[in-house]
């Protein structure tokens, strides 16, 4: 098995996803399957092969280093959980 | 039978425009509709005071000889395309009161052309699923039923397929003339083919992604669900536009689709993949691509075997790219700017309880799977590993458009299932896609059409995949298709 218990709970802790026990053990048997079925690629010779980044052949456009956006802070923060005057608020994170 | 529900869209235009119906008509019928197919849950949110003032908008438009070309269209809308003021969520929980302030590019070019916003249509969380069981809103249910041994209905409840299902299902039971849709690995055709509708993909890069939620950034594609073929070339006129909001965008012009029309394939080479003939295909699924196959030559095309190598590492690959920039993506879920907050001791532990809590079970396991492939040992092993296979599925089409025009392959390997077969088997699920994923790899426009029933009365779809920014010879093509069909079924469960 590629996955163990811990490399479950060591992604999880990376995704910042809370998992129980009980879903340790359904998600490496899961995951397990998911990992073994996309293996297979191993076959597939890949030797000198670019990696693909854009489905279609396009250059990455630039725009002008300008502030064309922006200035509504009570839009940004209007769906947000707590906030205050304009800030989002987190629990105390210093000290 | 409300006549004006059973209206294609482009009947309903015409008839807008002769005046012999209004817009305001027209979306009173529809909510109408909606009320009856309540039990189908597409809806997942409705928007009648909206809808009935576009309306009146579209109305006083027509008056005066001003109308966009979906002028005063009822439409419905994937609740994955964010709608400024109207709740949007992704049918998750974590965006569970989730309020735009801003409006998609792809929905806001169709308010522009005159549509009118019927409601949010239900979809998988995340867009993630083919069956449209991972909603937080609950499952969708297909309006079609199948056809029991003693010729009787049989009421087992079916999935419309996923992740557009809520999409499917609407535009199926006449609660909306058209949807808008998004597929990442075949969202949008595989629920057309379980619900006898027609999904159009279009090319990467065709419609803005900007306002839409993200799944997998590289493969996500909004697109129509409509009942007609020319529907959704009159739909993507609307919906694609170049935006600088999507540095993805291909600034090429958008054609006039619906005159690509032409019932004119004579002579065009459509490509038949030998790789698609998958073992254990069953048999009604290859008798119905051999129909296509003359349908298509009785039309004067010419018709080609062609090889697609890399054909079955197509959905391998996905399921280490989809979710790896899914997990990207869904980091921005934190309980901070937006979304569900759960309390936790620390900083950390409020993510970790908000994410706990606010995302379902699948689409927990693709975020972890995408962290899994991209964190530190592996990202060489599984992600660079499944992008260098990507280029060569793209080069397998690449060089066999050098030949052919078009492709033609089933759409699914099997038509709809019941709810609750395969939720459990994450892999069989993920096989759904087998014939729809390669086309996201590649980034390619395909369609798929309702082409026949089969043996228990279900629709079967097949599926057209063109050249990149050739949707027209795809509307063409499936257009001719859509008429040797001849595809007059119905579903059982619509509203009457």
């Amino acid at each position: 098995m590629a996955i163990d218990q811990a490399t479950v709970r060591k992604v999880a802790n990376l995704a910042r996803i809370k998992v129980t026990d009980q879903q340790v053990a359904n998600l490496e048997g899961e995951l397990n399957q998911i990992i073994e079925f996309v293996e297979q690629l191993a076959e597939v010779n890949t030797d000198g092969v670019a990696p693909l980044t854009s489905a279609v052949a396009m250059t990455q456009p630039l725009r002008a280093d300008v502030i064309n956006d922006g200035g509504y802070a009570d839009q940004i923060v209007k769906n947000a959980p707590v906030t205050d005057d304009g800030y989002f608020l987190v629990p105390r994170v210093v000290e | 039978m409300s006549e004006l529900t059973d209206l294609s869209l482009s009947e309903a235009r015409n008839k807008l425009l002769n005046k012999d119906i209004t817009a305001t008509e027209l979306a009173t019928a529809h909510f109408a509709a909606i009320k009856q197919i309540e039990p189908l849950n597409a809806y997942i949110l409705t928007t009648e005071d909206k809808a009935l003032e576009m309306a009146a908008a579209s109305d006083a438009k027509l008056a005066k000889g001003q109308a966009g070309i979906l002028e005063g269209i009822p439409v419905g809308v994937k609740d994955l395309f964010c709608t400024k003021d109207v709740r949007t969520t992704a049918s998750s929980k974590i965006l569970g009161n989730f309020i735009p302030t801003y409006e998609s590019t792809v929905t806001a070019n169709m308010w522009t052309d005159g549509a009118v916003l019927l409601g949010k249509l239900n979809c998988d969380e995340f867009a993630m699923g083919s069956s449209n069981e991972t909603s937080y809103f609950g499952d969708v249910v297909n309006p079609w039923q199948r056809r029991g041994d003693d010729n009787k209905t049989d009421d087992t409840k079916l999935v419309p397929g996923g992740s557009s299902g809520g999409s499917a299902a609407a535009v199926a039971a006449r609660a909306c003339l058209a949807a808008t849709a998004t597929d990442t690995g075949g969202s949008i055709r595989q629920p057309a083919a379980f619900t006898g509708t027609v999904g159009m993909k279009p090319t990467y890069g065709r419609c803005s992604r900007w306002g839409t939620v993200a799944f997998a950034s590289s493969l996500d594609q909004a697109g129509p669900i409509t009942r007609t073929v020319r529907d959704a070339a009159i739909m993507l006129q609307s919906m694609a536009s170049y935006d600088n909001k999507d540095s993805t965008s291909v600034n090429v012009a958008v054609p006039a689709y619906e005159k690509a029309l032409t019932g004119d394939i004579r002579g065009l080479k459509i490509g038949i993949p030998k790789e698609f003939k998958v073992d254990g295909m069953p048999a009604e699924i290859q008798q119905l691509w051999q129909q296509g196959i003359e349908w298509l030559k009785a039309a004067g095309a010419e018709i080609y075997d062609v090889s697609l190598p890399h054909t079955k590492y197509a959905l391998p690959t996905y399921y280490i790219v989809a979710p790896a920039e899914a997990s990207s993506n869904l980091a921005r879920y934190d309980g901070v700017r937006y979304g569900l907050r759960v309390a936790g001791d620390n900083i950390d532990e409020q993510y970790a309880n908000s994410r706990a809590e606010g995302f379902g079970a699948e689409v927990q396991r693709r975020i972890l799977i995408g962290t899994y492939v991209l964190s530190a040992g592996y990202y060489d092993a599984y992600y660079k590993k499944a992008q260098r296979v990507r280029t060569l599925i793209k080069q397998d089409f690449d060089r066999a458009y050098e030949k052919i025009d078009l492709l033609l392959t089933p759409t699914t390997p099997t038509a709809a299932f019941g709810i609750g077969e395969n939720i459990g088997d994450p892999l069989t699920m993920y096989l759904n896609d087998i014939f729809t994923v390669s086309v996201n790899m590649a980034g390619l426009p395909a369609i798929s059409i309702p082409a026949g029933l089969s043996a228990d009365g279900l629709p079967l779809g097949l599926q057209l995949i063109g050249k990149p920014f050739d949707e027209e010879t795809l509307f063409r093509t499936a257009d001719v298709m859509e008429t040797a069909a001849n595809f007059t079924a119905r579903p059982q469960l619509m509203a009457k």
